[in-house]
């Protein structure tokens, strides 16, 4: 067994454990540092896999932006995990059942014998220089032949910002706010009345 | 030497992880959430493998285009869930039933 094979099993264990634990911790917040841990793991096996650039936009999108966001908010939400617990245990056979079930049927499909892995295609992966660099050759397909679909995904991003800004923001009834604008344009008339009146007589 | 079935069979089996954990976390919408990107994390695997053995960049790009779209789901989802919490002050599937279905 190589060192490679060896490091592919290590961080494929973790990743299957990790994954696991999402699924089945009680309290909301360790589930998602343990996809935390998951994005990490599956971030190195990407690594072996020669896709340098992604796993760092892996680690870096994923760890660093949405699961902070996921992060941020449970801890905002004051959840009750008891009633959203109920029914874990009932649902336990079938959730297993379907999961081997359906893992068996999928490794069944992709494994060894199939997608001709005795084809000299498959059995051996080009192996690049030291000196390749993936970011490279991402960035002169993605900049030129896939141009129009990058830009459609920076809309996409705008509108993700648009949204949640949208539906997040409100005004609060019991809010004391006092528009800026409208107290610096305020106009001495506008505060004050001098009123004309006759002396009064002792 | 790593192979091409190892990859494929290991997001196989987050799949099938990811699957069950929507059929035993089916009233919290967070949770569903979170095996929502597993899935994505699944296919991207494969993506990825393939990629790599075919010697072929452009399923990296795909797999690009699909972690922008899966960050935007998520920023969108999670804004979805703070506005349904503010005025249920719940996230449990079973107390959305206003369109009852």
């Amino acid at each position: 067994m190589t060192f490679e094979k060896l490091l592919f099993y290590i961080l494929a264990v973790l990743l299957i454990i990790s994954a696991t634990m999402v699924i089945t911790r009680r309290n909301p917040v360790h589930a998602a540092l343990s996809l935390i841990l998951a994005f990490a793991a599956s971030s190195g096996i990407w690594m072996l896999a020669e896709a340098e650039f992604l796993a760092i936009v892996l680690v870096l999108v994923y760890v660093g932006a949405v699961m902070v966001l996921f992060l941020f908010v449970l801890m905002m939400l004051d959840i009750d995990v008891a009633t959203l617990r109920a029914g874990f245990i009932k649902m336990l056979p079938i959730g297993i059942l379907m999961a081997v079930a359906m893992a068996a049927e999928l490794i069944y499909v992709v494994g060894p014998k199939n997608f001709g892995m005795d084809v000299e295609k498959f059995s051996s992966s080009v192996r690049h220089a030291a000196d390749y660099s993936n970011t490279e050759e991402l960035g002169s397909v993605l900049y030129t032949v896939y141009m129009y679909p990058f830009e459609i995904a920076a809309v996409i991003l705008l509108v993700a910002i648009i949204a949640a800004i949208g539906l997040t923001m409100r005004k609060r009834p019991d809010s004391k706010y006092v528009d800026p604008s409208k107290q610096v344009a305020v106009k001495r008339k506008d505060r004050v009345r001098m009123v004309s009146m006759d002396a009064e007589k002792g | 030497m790593i192979e091409l079935s190892d990859y494929l069979m290991l997001g196989a089996i987050l799949f099938a992880i990811s699957v069950a954990g929507i059929f035993l976390n089916r009233k919290n919408v967070i949770i569903l959430l979170m095996c929502v990107e597993l899935m994505l994390l699944a296919v991207n695997m494969n993506f990825v493998a393939f990629s790599h053995f075919l010697g072929n960049s452009v399923g990296q790009v795909f797999v690009f285009f699909i972690l922008t779209v899966a960050a935007a789901e998520a920023a969108i989802g999670l804004a979805i869930l703070v506005v349904l919490f503010r005025s249920k002050h719940s996230i449990n599937v079973e107390d959305m039933d206003a369109l009852k279905g």
